[in-house]
């Protein structure tokens, strides 16, 4: 094996795979926000919700979860548009990856807001809170800073999926990768360079979120910063 | 040539996910052993040992497992190796089970209580056979659940195997639909089998992990 690494070819295209980083952080950070809301109103629904709203929201969930991201993107970038619906690749990536992310929030979440226990929402109701002050100030903010941890670590878990959304010319970090590679010929070069960049950007978001849960959760109770992503 | 969807084509594709099923076994079978071996070294004594399988968790679990396919396809091929679409895929889906079967198992050998490593110990068992005798028949009691829980994950992740031209279920999909130009159908029909292949896989591991916890 007479092989001789040589990086000096992916200087030049430092822009680019900037760029691409970029675009996977912004996507990320989208469909976390968007994920995120999706996940609390459909804990919330599978929780307190009418029979059939909880039946309904567990076929999102059961679905979501026991089918490939990779399928669910294909359905929608190419299934859509075939039953009239028009969707560009950015915003097919961004709805399936907030479509997927809101799946498994909402069972992360609902695991959190059915930890709360009766007596909570007996004082709260004692207290002569309304039904909304009780659901955002006894359930929430406790059901979410039980469950932190999990989902932060299924935040990470997202960006790094969103890889997948090369697969529809989105122009993200591996999409980018695989350009420069057929560009630069360095193929094993590229790919352990952006393996590394995935890797700081996965140590990033984790930054970010052990930062947001310490200024967000003020009883500061202790979240681990290397809660494994593994689930 | 365009043809109609029909009942060919949902032939082909229940052939396919032979494939699908085949990689998923194959990852699941060297993972499982790798990840053993990875779960043994993150509880080791040795510190080097510790630190060595530590990074290798945090490298595999920083990056995505497309990324970790591309590498032992393309990657490996430009070193000189080049190994068949299926061989790329089983490896790529080997090593990114083992970093996560590792984490997971190290999780259940370490939920063994402290007092049971005492014991042993005071009955001058060696650490292999503390082990092999006191430690692992406990936590594996503990991991059923967590991995009959993942085995869902690797059979999902074998869909990105497409992307390298390895004609499994996704990739059957996306051939049939180049045929007869029905996205909406063939993929929600692609769905459906990933779902039946995950579903029973999903329900027991929530109702194996119920079962766990009912006996404490």
């Amino acid at each position: 094996m007479a092989y001789a690494m040589d990086f000096s070819p992916l200087i030049q295209q430092l822009d680019r795979i900037a760029g691409g980083a970029l675009l996977t952080l912004e996507l990320s950070f989208t469909a976390i926000a968007i994920g995120t809301l999706i996940g609390t109103a459909g804990a919330i629904a599978a929780t307190y919700g009418r029979p059939w709203v909880q039946r309904a929201v567990a076929v999102y969930v059961e679905s979501i979860r026991n089918t490939p991201f990779l399928v669910q993107l294909f359905l929608i970038f190419f299934g859509l548009p075939s039953v009239g619906l028009q969707i560009d690749a950015l915003s097919a990536a961004l709805l399936a990856m907030s479509v997927n992310l809101g799946a498994y929030a909402t069972e992360i979440i609902r695991s959190g807001v059915q930890a709360i226990h009766r007596t909570q929402l007996e004082a709260a109701s004692a207290l002569a809170m309304t039904r909304w002050q009780t659901i955002r100030h006894v359930v929430l903010v406790p059901a979410f800073e039980k469950v932190y941890p999990a989902l932060a670590s299924q935040f990470t878990l997202m960006m790094l999926t969103s890889s997948v959304v090369s697969t529809i010319s989105v122009e993200e970090l591996t999409s980018v990768a695989s350009q420069i590679d057929s560009l630069t010929f360095r193929t094993f070069e590229t790919y352990i360079l952006v393996m590394a960049i995935y890797v700081g950007l996965a140590l990033l978001l984790r930054a970010v979120f052990f930062g947001i849960g310490l200024a967000v959760f003020k009883r500061r109770r202790r979240i681990e910063f290397f809660a494994g992503a593994a689930r | 040539m365009i043809t109609e969807f029909g009942w060919a084509h949902l032939v082909t594709l229940l052939l396919a996910a032979r494939w699908t099923l085949a990689v998923s076994a194959l990852a699941f079978v060297f993972g499982g052993a790798a990840g053993f071996l990875v779960a043994l070294g993150r509880t080791s004594r040795s510190a080097p040992v510790r630190w060595f399988t530590t990074a290798y968790i945090q490298l595999i679990q920083g990056t995505p497992v497309l990324i970790v396919l591309f590498l032992s396809y393309y990657g490996l091929s430009v070193l000189g190796l080049k190994l068949s679409p299926l061989v790329a895929a089983s490896l790529a889906m080997t090593i990114y089970a083992s970093a996560y079967l590792g984490e997971i198992w190290r999780g259940c050998i370490q939920a063994v209580h402290r007092n049971q490593w005492e014991a042993s110990s005071s009955l001058a068992m060696t650490r292999w056979q503390q082990l092999r005798h006191v430690i692992l028949p406990q936590a594996t009691r503990l991991a059923v659940p967590p991995t009959v829980g993942f085995s869902v994950q690797i059979v999902k992740n074998t869909s990105i195997t497409s992307i390298i031209g390895l004609v499994e279920l996704t990739r059957a999909g996306q051939l049939i639909n180049n045929a007869v130009f029905q996205p909406f159908q063939v993929f929600v029909l692609v769905a459906a089998v990933y779902f039946i292949l995950c579903f029973p896989l999903s329900v027991s591991a929530k109702r194996l992990e119920r079962k766990l916890h009912a006996h404490h």
